[in-house]
């Protein structure tokens, strides 16, 4: 066996901790700085680009409603899986409406809406998404899968 | 005709009104065909979803809001919201132009 003289390489972190303000500009610096890491190099671009927008709508959601008005922190769990990242998300805003997650039907895009779409995208690219509130805590779960998406039945 | 090219890569919530309000500046009294280029912007969210869906009432019925060189992750928010079946897409702005009527 020959000598290999090159360092073994060191795998990218699988565990990713990230502490943001609850604000939309916040938000959208700490996606940036997140995106850019070697966390998720081992992943196609489609999913990090799926995973970037799971991110910035449930973020979104928090700086604009939980927090609305006032400021707090975001704490954002990622830990990279077998079969993609498994995201955990805290906050101490105020709780989801009715202590639950919107539905997140699809307005019919021929109205032609400026909102609403949000829990809809959150929930098209997310699975196993949970929420709880627990001790003035907003606590929100879910998994992004790097899967080809299944095939739709016609 | 009018062609907007995006130079900012994210259309999020932190930009998404002032995007909205500068379109609307530049749209507003426009001529009958507007192209919006998206080819340099490589993160769309439902925020700016909803800035570009403004932009197209804006210019409402009896004008054309057209856009041009959707890039992946801008794709993909148009096919799940179904947006992209309301919107004239094409692939690219040369393309927009010799698709001209």
């Amino acid at each position: 066996m020959r000598y290999d003289p090159r360092p073994p390489a060191v795998p990218p972190p699988v565990l990713l901790h990230l502490t943001v303000q609850g604000d939309a500009v916040s938000v959208s610096d700490g996606l940036r700085r997140v995106m850019a890491l070697p966390f998720w190099s081992p992943m196609s671009a489609d999913f990090a680009t799926s995973a970037e927008l799971v991110l910035a709508e449930v973020l979104n959601n928090v700086a604009e409603h939980a927090y609305a008005g006032t400021s707090g922190e975001i704490e954002v769990s990622l830990e990279r899986t077998a079969a993609g990242v498994a995201i955990r998300v805290a906050d101490r805003g105020g709780p989801m409406p009715q202590n639950r997650l919107p539905e997140g039907a699809a307005p019919d895009p021929r109205d032609l809406q400026e909102g609403g779409f949000g829990w809809h995208l959150i929930r098209s690219l997310a699975r196993d998404l949970t929420y709880r509130r627990l001790d003035g805590w907003n606590l929100f779960s879910f998994r992004i899968d790097d899967l080809p998406p299944a095939k739709q039945s016609h | 005709m009018l062609v907007i090219s995006v130079r900012s890569d994210r259309i999020d919530a932190a930009s998404a009104i002032a995007f909205k309000e500068d379109l609307r500046s530049r749209i507003e009294h426009g001529p009958p065909r507007v192209i919006l280029d998206l080819s340099q912007v490589t993160f769309l969210d439902s925020s700016g979803l909803g800035a570009v869906v403004a932009a197209k009432k804006l210019v409402g019925p009896g004008r054309s809001f057209e856009l041009s060189g959707l890039t992946g992750a801008v794709e993909k928010v148009f096919r799940l919201t179904r947006m992209d079946s309301v919107f004239t897409i094409h692939a690219s702005l040369p393309q927009a132009f010799r698709d001209a009527v």
